[in-house]
């Protein structure tokens, strides 16, 4: 297992596998250069000649991936009868770089709502990193429902590289979270003139009715496509805001609202002042935003 | 310009002319078409004042830190009063700009000119409903049971039907629209 490339260890605690999914569904040109940069050692479902325990044998792995939410509770999640938090503990201490990847593994995702249990973590929750002298940079948040392939791998580049991402309050990389999913929307224009589309469709915005968070999420799906060609508010998807830390909320595909005003507006803006430039918007009907795209 | 809120009124919009309203600003008529290009542009501009003025004292209202019952009471308490003591502001509304529609067609079309107005009307029930006072339901209905039933009683009191002062009417008309509005449990 002597490697001159930097070794990869993906460990899967509590996860519906999407994270694996999305990195497989990377631009393959990209994922090929990923393959050929780094050393992926181990993963559940990709590798076939390192089991775990061989991984918690090594003294040490340059990068640790984890996938998926955390629990130290036993009687509903373990591996080889261990509990995914110990498993944790034991790979945290030979890793130079943890990187949370989706919103399970950053801040307990969807399982968190699993009431039965309320000890499901985020990594980041339930480790102490001050004890790891090991670790080179703080844990990073890859968040997202799944997250894109793409940060992963501009993550581990940028690491490898650099040694260091400046990271927001949420602990995820800057120059992937800093832009809302709002920005490089293709409906931007039907957003200005409070234009509501329908789901699905190529017209009109999806905030007004359909819930869409583009102007509350921090994510890059606009800028970096998914699959290089589109994302879910070009497909007529509302963003559903999974790179938030409220996700998943209730309702995700209905826009809340108080007496038809909208109860959350889009970030930065009072809601006073994004009212009464609605209200102006909405008086001009323009027709050419009420159409058809093609007839 | 309370002036020319006053003789638009009074007079109706087509009755009355630059000249007038020059005279009652006490202006010579060359200095007024330094300020408006015409009698429509004193209108729209006269539409947005009177409005910001009620804009304003609702804005007040909304920011104190009391219930929204008590904003509906404070609000329609402080409509009665403008109505009473400058009914001019809102006599221009009703008898000018709801009557010549065709005048405000270009530049006061929507919300464009008593934006301000309608804002803070929204916030009033947008907090209302956050907070569990006032139900769900649609945005226009709301506003119209607000504005439909002050604009109404604004003008019972300027045609002189009413039997008593104003003001005294105030608390049971916000009862009223507080009723229509309130939360109820289901
Ligand atoms: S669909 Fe969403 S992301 Fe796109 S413009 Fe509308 S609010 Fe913004
Ligand atoms: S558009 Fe919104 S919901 Fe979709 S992946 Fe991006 S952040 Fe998540």
């Amino acid at each position: 297992m002597k490697s001159h490339k930097p070794t990869i260890v993906w460990y899967q605690a509590v996860t519906c596998n999407g994270n694996t999914h999305s990195l497989l569904s990377a631009s393959s040109s990209r994922l090929e250069l990923f393959l050929n940069s780094f050393d992926l050692i181990y993963h559940p479902s990709l590798t076939i000649d390192t089991t775990l325990d061989d991984i918690l044998k090594l003294k040490d792995i340059d990068f640790l991936l984890v996938e998926g939410a955390i629990t130290s509770d036993e009687k509903y999640y373990s591996i080889n009868q261990n509990s995914t938090k110990n498993i944790l503990e034991k790979l945290s201490q030979k890793a130079k770089y943890i990187i949370s990847v989706g919103s399970c593994a950053s801040y307990g995702g969807v399982h968190k709502k699993f009431e039965q249990n309320d000890d499901i973590l985020g990594v980041e929750e339930i480790i102490d990193t001050k004890k790891y002298k090991n670790l080179k940079h703080e844990i990073v948040n890859l968040t997202g429902c799944p997250v894109h392939p793409e940060w992963i791998l501009q993550t581990v580049f940028s690491l490898n590289s650099f040694s260091r991402m400046s990271l927001d309050d949420e602990k995820r990389p800057r120059e992937l979270y800093s832009n809302l999913a709002h920005h490089g929307c293709t409906r931007n224009e039907y957003f200005e003139w409070k234009v509501e589309g329908d789901f699905g469709q190529k017209e009109g915005c999806l905030f007004y009715d359909q819930g869409c968070r583009g102007p509350m999420t921090h994510s890059s799906c606009n800028k970096i496509l998914w699959n290089d060609v589109s994302s879910k508010t070009r497909a007529g998807m509302p963003c559903i805001g999974c790179t938030e830390k409220d996700f998943p909320r209730e309702n995700m595909l209905e826009t809340k609202k108080n007496i038809g005003i909208p109860l959350d507006v889009p970030l930065g803006i009072p809601k006073r002042a994004y009212l009464s430039i609605t209200g102006v918007a909405k008086t001009f009907k323009i027709d050419r935003l009420n159409k058809k795209l093609m007839d | 310009m309370e002036n020319s809120l006053k003789l638009f009124s009074k007079k109706g919009f087509y009755n009355t002319t630059i000249p007038d309203i020059a005279k009652a600003m006490k202006m010579s008529v060359g200095n007024m078409y330094n300020y408006f290009s015409s009698k429509e542009e004193l209108a729209k501009y006269a539409i947005k004042y009177s409005t910001n003025i009620l804009a304003a004292e609702l804005r007040e209202i909304n920011q104190m830190d009391i219930s929204s019952k008590e904003k509906v009471y404070l609000f329609v308490k402080n409509y009665f009063e403008n109505v009473k003591n400058s009914p001019e502001v809102v006599e221009y509304f009703l008898r000018v700009y709801l009557s010549n529609r065709e005048v405000f067609k270009e530049g006061c079309e929507g919300f464009l000119c008593v934006g301000e107005f309608v804002t803070e009307v929204m916030i009033l029930l947008d907090e209302g409903a956050q907070n569990k006072e006032f139900r769900e339901q649609d945005f226009f209905p709301a506003f119209a049971m607000i504005m439909g039933c002050l604009g109404g009683f604004a003008f019972l009191s300027g045609e002189a039907v009413l039997d008593k002062d104003l003001l005294e009417y105030s608390d049971p008309i916000a009862d009223n629209i507080y009723r229509a509005l309130k939360y109820e449990e289901s």
